[in-house]
């Protein structure tokens, strides 16, 4: 057997999180910590070149024999742009985590819980045993939970609750979804919870939409669908920008993520017999998003709605059925992964200096930190889907997919583009333009960015630009997935309606 | 006209040892109790427990590789798969709790007992003998009693077997609950309340024995099931029957309505017999109640199906909307005992037992699952004990305010024992979980499934108020932690160490149970 390199991955960051919960100086807890991203950022790059270059990486052994599930790990596209954002965040987080002001708990601890959310989600993106994936997916809470309980505003208990409860709402709704479509595979002979075998099962008809609807509830909760979201907001204001980049950046991709792996191959009948609801759901969610983020007070809940609206993007772009939508989606997915962490990042640098989130209590701040400026700036470009920027590219995909599936729905989604355009500008004309206030002015006088915070933006940017103006190796890698997905859906793209003109 | 004859009875010695021992050290540690000094009473009362329990656990994996099984004792006691299961799990769980009963140094120096347990509270003799640090060491031939019963109890396979054993292991057990060494008044309540409605229950038993009696002309188990397969008449005094015996083993699992001794019981026992009950108890319970459902009864399911699956939403609803306004923690894990006792039943409702080779029965499921809650069990009663205030163990949940800050260890490992009861993945109660949502759902039971879904959410609540209270909160003043042997140590590190492994590694005990999850007939 091959060397079991995603098992190493995984385990990692996972194990070197575990030794960080022993006692042990502060100093060398964060670089220990800080090393352990940065060699997991290494073997993570390493492991998806190994994948683009053909390396066969599934792994396969028994777990429970009884009940048929295994330790089954493969990278696919989808999987192996997921890997990617996690590893390349993780460090930026720690190092903007560095200091943690005001931390109830020591910077050890945090820096511990990231690693361990960092091993436990490259789990559940490459699972391809549904129980498995289940196992990580719920897993993932215990860490976030206390990043949450841990670290951040006032209001952060409630808050932490509040996120816990929706998810394992929806994610015992879902074990119920789990726990039948093991009945279901029992009773076809021999039972199997690898998604390769589940797919191989009838499961059309009544018992299979109620079984897909399960395990949607749980994956709309966490890629925060209205009417399902209002957790997010809560939870991205009372945690730390890292914690919030974190969670929204990489674990509210895991809705997306099993929507396409879970919903969508195994339940092909299911999911076309959905996809009306779904793709006007993601309409709503992004126009209320949209329309939330405009009116929102809070910088960080701002942040939080206008991903409400991104969210939405990439389910339409999902229940569209088309190549492009769908690798649009998956694209859109990484993309915004780096988008929000530049938000909530630079957000945080704002909140740092001026001691609070309130929009209003900024005004005229370009005029002594230019830098900061600069940076949410363009991380307000980016997401608003400005050209240049790759989430302009992904959000192209999305909609000019969609738009042969479905022209009216794209229509009004268009709206969320204009929205977009709207809430980017406004926050930028209300904190950074105009007359510079005394209290603000007082927070950034000679306090602009600093060395280090440069530089936790400069890869950021840097990936979002270059994806920007250089897409197609982003795509190539998740477009496989699209296409296999749209074969376990008998789903074709819609034929051109302008027919070519001969030559 | 036959003449009675007397037939020497035949034992299987080698087969019926696990038992024999048990109940031989039991009756041994009695007459210790008699003939030794004061002082040597309790390391040698202490070692001969561990002893036997250790004898008879090794015995008993002897016979099992010796592939030793049938029915034994002239028809009284089958050694079946659930059987040999069950009787590893009480006498790991007995070993463990009986540890935690040796305890004495975060107590002062003395174990959790009553000094003399005869003298009135209050009175000039209990101050005295308190005084003279004396201690009761019956508390060990008690457990031994109790636990070789269970053992009995649970492979019982005629009814009045059943019966005697019921007595052997409860009768102990209510004196055990009238020991505590501090807040006795309480202690005695508890004792008395659970010898009431203990009386009260076996009386129940006992009448539906009568009834099976009378319908099915045997006490026999499997005489009883060919009597329910092969008989139209009197459907009237088997289902009576049925229900009356079915009292009397859910009273013992903890089963909502039959349920309401056990929030008192368990906050007024001692601490470790609290832990001891809330495992062992169950555990022998719920085994009798599957070989009498699945053996005697199986014919008859569609009568008791849907009863136990009403029973089963009940016990869910009640026990988890109980425990969410719970302040004291023994209460609260009572109330969380009574909810799980409602997740087990999903599983017996499920009773799908005939499954293809190498695929879990619902037996093998809730044989997972009791391991699972036990390893958790011990371990979170144990954790119980070492959190003090200066006038004894602090069960007030506001007292655990903080206690992270005060001892990390403490308030982790009581948190990963949260996490499990409320079946978050990665500890063995969520695999026993899914294990019995399985079995229910393939006995056609999927809105159960669904039920106990949504009640596992609500549980999750207390559980995380909990692990709230114990790392959100501001440390609470004049609460601490004591500092425990490794009497206590032990089983903790064990339930903190299986409860991972059942939840990362199932697949050994998975299989065993599996290869053990078939009950004889």
């Amino acid at each position: 057997m091959t060397f079991p390199w995603l098992t190493f991955l995984g385990l990692l960051p996972l194990v070197a999180g575990l030794l960080l919960l022993l006692p042990m100086g502060r100093g060398a807890a964060r670089t220990l910590g800080f090393a352990a991203s940065i060699a997991t950022l290494a073997l993570g790059i390493a492991v998806v070149w190994m994948h683009a270059t053909g390396v066969t990486l599934a792994e396969q052994l028994p777990w429970i024999r009884a009940f048929g599930t295994w330790w089954a790990l493969d990278l696919d596209g989808m999987g192996a742009a997921m890997v990617l954002l996690t590893v390349v965040l993780v460090p930026l987080v720690l190092l903007a985590e560095w200091d943690l002001p005001g931390a109830r708990w020591s910077a050890q601890a945090y820096f511990a819980l990231v690693l361990i959310l960092e091993g436990l989600a490259i789990f559940v993106f490459t699972a391809t045993d549904l129980l498995l994936f289940y196992l990580f997916f719920e897993a993932t809470l215990i860490p976030v939970y206390f990043l949450m309980i841990g670290f951040g505003g006032p209001q952060r208990g409630r808050a932490a609750v509040k996120f816990l409860i929706f998810s394992l709402a929806g994610g015992l709704i879902m074990l119920a979804s789990v726990v039948g479509l093991y009945a279901v595979s029992a009773s076809a002979g021999q039972p199997s919870y690898l998604v390769a075998d589940l797919a191989t099962l009838d499961l059309s008809g009544d018992v299979g939409r109620w079984l897909m609807a399960g395990l949607l509830v749980a994956f709309v909760v966490k890629a925060p669908m209205v009417p399902v979201h209002t957790w997010l907001p809560d939870a991205a204001e009372q945690s730390t920008p890292g914690t919030a980049t974190l969670l929204v950046g990489v674990l509210d991709k895991i809705g997306t993520f099993g929507m396409i792996r879970f919903c969508l191959t195994l339940f092909p009948e299911a999911s076309q017999w959905v996809a009306p609801f779904m793709t006007w759901f993601a309409v709503l969610s992004i126009l209320w998003g949209a329309l939330g983020a405009l009116a929102s007070r809070n910088l960080m809940r701002l942040v939080a709605y206008t991903s409400v609206s991104h969210f939405g993007f990439m389910i339409l772009g999902i229940y569209s059925f088309t190549t492009t939508s769908l690798s649009g989606s998956m694209f859109y997915m990484l993309n915004h992964g780096f988008s929000t962490a530049a938000l909530f990042l630079a957000a945080g640098y704002l909140i740092k200096r001026r001691g609070t989130a309130d929009i209003a209590a900024y005004g005229g701040v370009q005029k002594v930190a230019p830098v900061a400026a600069g940076v949410l700036l363009l991380a307000g470009l980016s997401a608003l889907s400005q050209p240049g920027m790759s989430t302009f590219v992904s959000e192209f995909m999305v909609l000019s997919g969609s738009w042969t599936r479905n022209p009216i729905v794209t229509l009004v989604a268009l709206l969320g583009v204009v929205l977009g355009a709207a809430y980017v500008l406004r926050l930028y004309r209300i904190t950074m333009t105009g007359p510079l206030t005394t209290d603000a002015g007082a927070a950034f006088t000679g306090r602009d960015l600093t060395g280090l915070e440069r530089w936790i933006m400069v890869p950021i940017i840097g990936i979002l630009l270059v994806l920007g103006f250089v897409p197609a190796p982003a795509v190539a890698l998740v477009e496989p997935t699209a296409v296999t997905t749209l074969q376990h859906l008998g789903m074709t793209d819609p034929a051109p309606v302008v027919e070519g003109v001969a030559r | 006209m036959t003449v009675l004859e007397f037939a020497a009875p035949v034992l299987e010695w080698r087969a019926l040892a696990p038992i024999l021992l048990v109940l031989a050290a039991g009756c041994l540690g009695i007459l210790l109790e008699a003939v030794l000094p004061h002082h040597l009473r309790f390391v040698a009362q202490m070692s001969l427990v561990l002893a036997s329990v250790v004898l008879s656990l090794a015995f008993l994996v002897i016979n099992w590789f010796r592939g030793i099984s049938g029915v034994l004792a002239m028809g009284s006691i089958t050694l079946d798969g659930p059987a040999y299961f069950l009787w590893g799990a009480l006498l790991v769980f007995g070993a463990l709790a009986f540890m935690v009963f040796s305890e004495r140094r975060v107590n002062g120096g003395v174990t959790a007992f009553a000094a003399s347990a005869a003298a009135v509270p209050g009175s000039v003799e209990e101050a005295e003998s308190a005084r003279a640090g004396r201690e009761h060491t019956e508390v060990f031939p008690l457990g031994l009693f109790a636990l070789g019963g269970m053992m009995v109890f649970l492979a019982a396979s005629d009814l009045i077997t059943l019966f005697v054993a019921l007595e052997v292991f409860s009768l102990p057990l209510y004196l055990m609950c009238a020991m505590a060494r501090r807040r006795r008044l309480l202690s005695q309540e508890a004792a008395l309340k659970y010898f009431l409605l203990g009386a009260f229950s076996s009386g129940f038993f006992l009448m539906g024995i009568a009834l099976l009696y009378v319908y099915s002309g045997s006490f026999d188990l499997a005489a009883i099931h060919d009597a329910v397969t092969a008989s139209v008449f009197g459907e009237g005094l088997l289902i009576a029957g049925l229900a009356l015996l079915g009292v009397g083993l859910l009273f013992k699992i903890g089963a909502v309505p039959f349920h309401s001794w056990t929030p008192d019981v368990y906050m007024g026992a001692p601490t470790p017999v609290t832990g001891f009950m809330a495992i062992c108890t169950k555990l022998a319970a719920v085994g009798a109640l599957l070989r009498v459902f699945y053996v005697a009864l199986d014919g008859e399911r569609w009568t008791w199906q849907p009863l136990l699956a009403i029973i089963a939403v009940l016990t869910m609803v009640v026990g988890i909307t109980a425990a969410l306004t719970q302040t004291d923690i023994k209460r609260l894990l009572a109330y969380s005992s009574i909810a799980h006792a409602g997740f087990i039943l999903t599983a017996v409702v499920g009773a799908s037992q005939i499954v293809p080779a190498g695929q879990a029965t619902s037996a093998a499921s809730i044989m997972f699952y009791l391991a699972a809650y036990g390893f958790a069990t011990i371990g979170a009663f144990a954790l119980v004990t070492m959190v003090r205030n200066p006038a004894g163990e602090e069960n007030g949940l506001a007292g655990w305010a903080g206690l992270a800050r005060k001892n990390p260890a403490v308030a982790g490992l009581m948190a990963l024992f949260m996490l499990s009861f409320a079946g978050i993945p990665l500890t063995g109660g969520f695999i026993g979980k899914w294990a019995v949502f399985t079995a229910a759902w393939r006995g056609g039971y999927w809105w159960l499934v669904i039920v106990a879904a949504l009640a596992s959410l609500v549980g999750a609540w207390f559980y995380l108020r909990v692990i709230v209270v114990m790392f959100g909160q501001e440390p609470a003043k004049g609460t601490f932690v004591g500092s425990a042997s490794a009497w206590t140590w032990i089983p903790v590190v064990i339930g903190a160490v299986a409860t991972l492994w059942l939840g990362m590694l199932p697949d050994s005990v998975m299989q065993l149970a599996t290869f053990a999850g078939t009950f004889l007939r």
